[in-house]
């Protein structure tokens, strides 16, 4: 096997060193038997290729066709440069950098990484990742409960309905009582006139779901009035260049989801889920930190810390059971957004705005079909005149990638079965959006 | 003697020192050129951003440089040998990232229309069929992100399993001593108290302690096999059985699930849930610290509530069921992951599963644990196994052979770090003082083993002569960094760059 | 001189008039290495008798400082947040958690005083 060193020379040899007859005879201690697997035997690097391109082969590739898709998954443009830096061996194949004298190149790009995030969520503080923007809200609902010993989370309709099913899933033996409000596609729920001192957070998200941007700061002044903290989700950070951060509205945590900035969707995953918080907040945080400090010869160096939070530490008191979390995935926005730098980010987001601009433009002309927010960044979501599941099924077959029907989440929301979101990024062409606009209006006529 | 080392730019030949890109900043400098935006019209709601982000900007080479001179200040298994127990560092083909890289299986979207994804959810079926045959067990779920996220998917579906059966007054986890920090830490997010197992004297679970706490109070035991002292818990089923009797589940942490992959299954031992770290046993990049795959394979009587997403065939092909509580997916607990997890790791998991076969993993198993054993015996010779007789993938060693000589564990590991390697485990497992936990793998060569036997061998003769111990208490000096002061990291904690506070009143 | 008792977790709590002053020991202290972090509690607090009232640590390791009587706490030791590494320098001293009043005095006689400590602490290195 190419993989595997040893020779039946060495193998020997060193099962002489150790006094043992055969390899088989290390495993004496397991059940006695041979269990039968039915599965096959080692394949040259050619086969496995050719079996996985056939994989490949039967799935539609974004590269393939226009594609509109979005729904906290967005697609952009990888500079050529990430996929070559996060590919050298010493980033790729390095374990967590517990060893940090043999590791501060992971440790001073995590670093970069939470000053980057803090930076652009206008937070004094950031960890050092967690798995996706999902399980990073749900960690921020746990630890506004810790920080304000109270156990109720009331969590906007706004929300990625990912993010509220994650975060029911892992508070509900933890906490009394989560509240997931309506899926609101309008943007007018209510949520200033729910906030009381039972609770323990509101979490909101910043562009919406359904697309809207919305000045958190009534909320966050409302929330603050009775002690409740304010989470707010960003699921499309590239928005940051452009909208003004949940920092900057008075969020206490806010979380997000990375991807976007961090090469291509990969069906979803792996993600790099963002967390930023307050200094006061730091050690009720979850997840890795890394901090500056000096060495033995007074240089400038970089540790992992604060550590006494975490579960290899503080067993089942730790503030999660996080470990293994995102590091390439970290490593990889970090890149990007070092590569873009202030004018790129800036220009970034300027070009998806105009971009989702014009294509909301051209979709509200054609007959039958509104476009719902009226402030948004590079997603919105439109009514049509038929259910949207199956019109973006027949604009698949169309080789367009029109949109996500919002009924994938909602199926039992019949009011929702109409809304279609549709994203456009700097990747989208003027062409491209006539294709859409043609093809949408064949398939509604 | 001269000291040549003190170079006026702070470089030392390929030892270069690097400044964070804070500190590269040339304001406009940008490594990505975008034509400005066609208009500019504004939709934003009056939420346009005030002020700068205030990231600085480089230009592509700059920042090509900056980063590929950080990537020169780690170790990697590329560039040395890596024997950190339980953590399973053996090579990652990269066969497996150009995979991963198919456009076709890495620019998809998560929420395309179905009949556009077919291949992606045949691949998902795929990885979910090995894991099932290599385990014994009838289901998997795929999403748990990494190997603390699947222990979570395993206690959650057992809470759930005690609360369908109405008996959901069983709330307390028994946990060897042994056991990583995440066990623990899981158990507790499933409402769980904990209580501790101490071991037998011989490095495993105390069976009979065990059995003894067995109760109507008890919802699972989780066991760690094999352990983190790299020793099969040879009564696992004996345990399994007990466990059962008593109307509790048996949760497996497969964190070690290399050295058995192909050997046994767990249906043989009387496993309910384990997850299986991709990242681990199934070569996937460890990356810096993530990210990992945990998918879990559960027994029958888990299976109904397991999470979602999980794949559905139909009439038309595959389907994913997404909602908990829809016919799918009656009993699901929910869901714990965005999408569909860890689709990218799949991918370079499952092509690293057809390239070895189901024989070229039990070599694979069979090579790591031989490997481990001739570290065990050749290593022997200086230092202290904590426990006698045949190891698995992993030798457990204790700090005895240092006893007097003014040198710790931590000082010994250090001074490995001079000569090249990179240090085993340090103190963990908690059972044993000083712990050094060696995980050769299975891809190291032997040439590899003998030099790093030599040299460990010969470092603990260094230590045990007594006459350099400040070599060893000083050590690393050869690293781009030396020891750090992690007291002071803690102490007064600066965990992100700052700008200069403004100077325009100075000037 | 003053009367100091002593928990096997290694506090010491010594009596003056009605209040009681807590602190962990010097052992305590060389145990844990150099402490980065320690938490008191509020004034107010009611704390019991062998039930969690503080939290101390080190880069490597957390512990809790349990009550060695019950009672209600008067005052935190402000001075910990900035500077914990006042209990390694001065744990019987400057290096004190915090402050409070006993529900029950005649809890203090089931703890031990310096000679016992000081055989205890031999069994602890034995």
């Amino acid at each position: 096997m190419r993989y595997h060193p040893l020779t039946d020379a060495d193998r020997s040899s060193m099962l002489a060193t150790i006094g043992v007859e055969s390899v088989d005879a290390l495993f004496a201690e397991l059940p006695a038997g041979e269990p039968s697997f039915d599965l096959p035997n080692q394949q040259s690097e050619i086969n496995v290729e050719r079996a996985l391109n056939a994989f490949a082969k039967e799935n539609l590739s974004c590269a393939d066709a226009p594609s509109f898709l979005g729904a906290g998954n967005y697609r952009h443009h990888t500079p050529a440069s990430l996929d070559h830096l996060i590919q050298r061996g010493e980033f790729l194949t390095a374990y967590t950098p517990y060893q940090p004298e043999i590791s501060q190149g992971t440790l001073q790009t995590i670093y970069e990484f939470q000053s980057q995030v803090a930076l652009m969520m206008d937070m004094e503080v950031a960890n050092a990742s967690m798995y996706d923007g999902a399980t990073a809200c749900a960690e921020a609902a746990a630890m506004a409960c810790r920080v304000t010993k109270r156990s109720r989370v009331l969590m906007s309709g706004s929300v990625h309905p990912h993010y509220r099913d994650v975060t029911q899933t892992q508070l509900k033996h933890l906490v009394l009582d989560i509240e997931c409000l309506s899926p609101d596609p309008i943007g007018i729920e209510d949520l200033i006139g729910r906030v009381d001192d039972s609770l323990s957070c509101v979490v909101v998200q910043n562009p919406g779901f359904f697309g809207h941007l919305v000045d958190l700061t009534p909320l966050s002044e409302a929330c603050h009035a009775a002690g409740v903290l304010l989470v707010a989700c960003v699921a499309e950070p590239v928005s940051l260049g452009l909208v003004t951060p949940p920092g900057a509205m008075g969020a206490d945590i806010v979380v997000g989801e990375g991807q976007s900035l961090a090469g291509p969707a990969s069906f979803g995953g792996p993600g790099v889920g963002l967390f930023a918080t307050q200094e006061r907040f730091v050690r009720q945080m979850p997840g890795r930190l890394c901090g500056e400090t000096v060495d033995a010869d007074g240089r400038r160096g970089f540790v992992l810390t604060l550590s006494t939070r975490e579960q290899h530490i503080r067993r089942e008191k730790a503030t999660s059971n996080i470990c293994t979390n995102s590091g390439l995935i970290a490593l990889a926005f970090t890149i990007h957004m070092t590569l873009l730098g202030e004018a790129g980010f800036t220009r970034l987001a300027e070009v998806n705005h105009a971009n989702a601009v014009t294509l909301a433009n051209k979709l509200g002309a054609i007959k039958g079909v509104k476009v719902v927010p009226q402030a948004f960044f590079n997603e919105f979501s439109i009514t049509l005149p038929k259910p949207a599941a199956a019109v973006a099924e027949t604009l698949a077959q169309k080789g367009v990638l029109g949109g996500v029907p919002v009924s994938r989440f909602y199926p039992r929301y019949e009011e929702l079965e109409n809304v279609l979101l549709v994203t456009a990024t700097e990747l989208t062409t003027e062409g491209d959006m006539d294709l859409l606009v043609e093809s949408l209006t064949e398939v509604l006529s | 003697m001269t000291d040549y080392t003190n170079t006026t730019s702070g470089n030392r030949g390929l030892v270069f020192e690097e400044p964070l890109i804070f500190e590269l900043d040339s304001a406009d400098s940008t490594g990505v050129d975008l034509d400005a935006p066609e208009h500019d019209m504004d939709r934003l709601g009056g939420l346009r951003r005030r002020g700068p982000v205030g990231l600085p900007g480089l230009s592509e080479p700059e920042v090509v440089r900056h980063y590929t001179r950080l990537s020169q200040k780690n170790y990697s298994i590329d560039t040395g040998f890596y024997p950190l127990g339980s953590c399973t560092m053996k090579h990652n083909p990269r066969l497996n990232e150009k995979m991963a890289r198919l456009p076709g299986l890495g620019d998809i979207h998560p929420f395309q229309a179905e009949s556009t994804v077919q291949g992606a959810y045949q691949l998902m079926d795929t990885l979910a069929t090995w894991l099932k045959k290599l385990t014994g067990l009838p289901a998997v779920a795929l999403s748990p992100a990494a190997g603390a996220h699947g222990e979570l998917c395993g206690l959650m579906a057992i809470r759930a399993a005690h609360q369908a059966a109405g008996n959901d007054d069983r709330m307390v986890v028994l946990v060897p001593e042994s056991a990583h920090g995440t066990n623990p830490a899981t158990a507790a997010i499933c409402g769980y108290s904990v209580e501790s197992i101490p071991g037998n004297g011989n490095g495993r679970v105390d069976v009979d302690a065990l059995t003894a706490r067995l109760g109507p109070d008890i919802a699972a035991v989780m066991i760690t096999n094999p352990n983190t002292c790299g020793l099969f818990e040879n009564e696992a089923k004996v345990i399994a059985d007990a466990v059962h009797a008593a109307g509790a589940y048996f949760y497996m942490d497969g964190a070690n699930f290399n050295a058995i992959v192909g050997r046994v299954t767990l249906s043989e031992l009387g496993v309910d849930a384990m997850h299986i770290n991709l990242h681990k046993t199934f070569s996937t990049p460890h990356g810096g610290g993530g990210p990992g795959a945990g998918p879990t394979v559960l027994s029958d009587a888990l299976a109904p509530f397991a999470p979602v997403p999980f794949l559905v065939h139909d009439a038309n092909g595959l389907h994913m069921a997404e909602h908990a509580g829809d016919k799918d997916a009656p009993q699901s607990f929910g869901r714990m992951k965005g999408y569909h997890g860890q689709f990218g790791v799949f991918v370079r998991a499952l092509s690293y599963m057809m390239s070895l076969g189901i024989d070229g993993l039990r070599e694979a198993s069979g090579d790591a644990v031989l490997n481990a054993n001739y570290l065990r015996v050749r290593l022997s010779e200086e230092l202290t196994p904590s426990y006698d007789g045949i190891c698995m993938h992993e030798a457990l060693f204790d700090d005895r052979f240092l006893k007097g000589t003014g040198v710790s564990t931590l000082d010994f590991a250090k001074s490995m770090i001079d000569e090249g390697f990179h240090p085993p485990t340090m103190y963990f497992p908690l059972v044993v003082h000083g712990a050094l936990l060696m995980e050769p793998t299975e891809t190291e060569s032997k040439a590899t083993l003998d030099q790093y036997c030599e040299t460990v061998l010969a470092l603990a003769r260094k230590a045990k002569r007594g006459d350099a111990a400040e070599e060893f208490l000083s050590a690393p000096h050869l690293t781009p960094r030396r020891r750090l002061d992690e007291t002071q990291a803690a102490r007064k904690p600066v965990l992100r760059w700052k700008p200069e506070p403004l100077k325009h009143a100075a000037e | 001189m003053t009367d100091i008792r002593y928990t096997k977790e290694h506090e010491w709590i010594r009596l003056d008039g009605d209040s009681a002053t807590v602190g962990i020991t010097d052992y305590a202290q060389s145990q844990l290495g150099d402490i980065v972090f320690v938490e008191v509690p509020d004034e107010g607090k009611a704390v019991t008798k062998g039930a969690e009232a503080a939290v101390v640590e080190s880069v490597k390791a957390a512990s809790e400082v349990y009550a060695p009587v019950s009672g209600t706490v008067t005052q935190g030791n402000a001075v910990l947040g900035d500077a914990p590494d006042t209990v390694n320098s001065d744990p019987a001293g400057d290096g004190w958690f915090f402050k409070m009043t006993l529900t029950d005095a005649s809890e203090l006689d089931g703890l031990m005083d310096q000679a016992a400590y000081d055989a205890y602490l031999k069994d602890c290195d034995a």
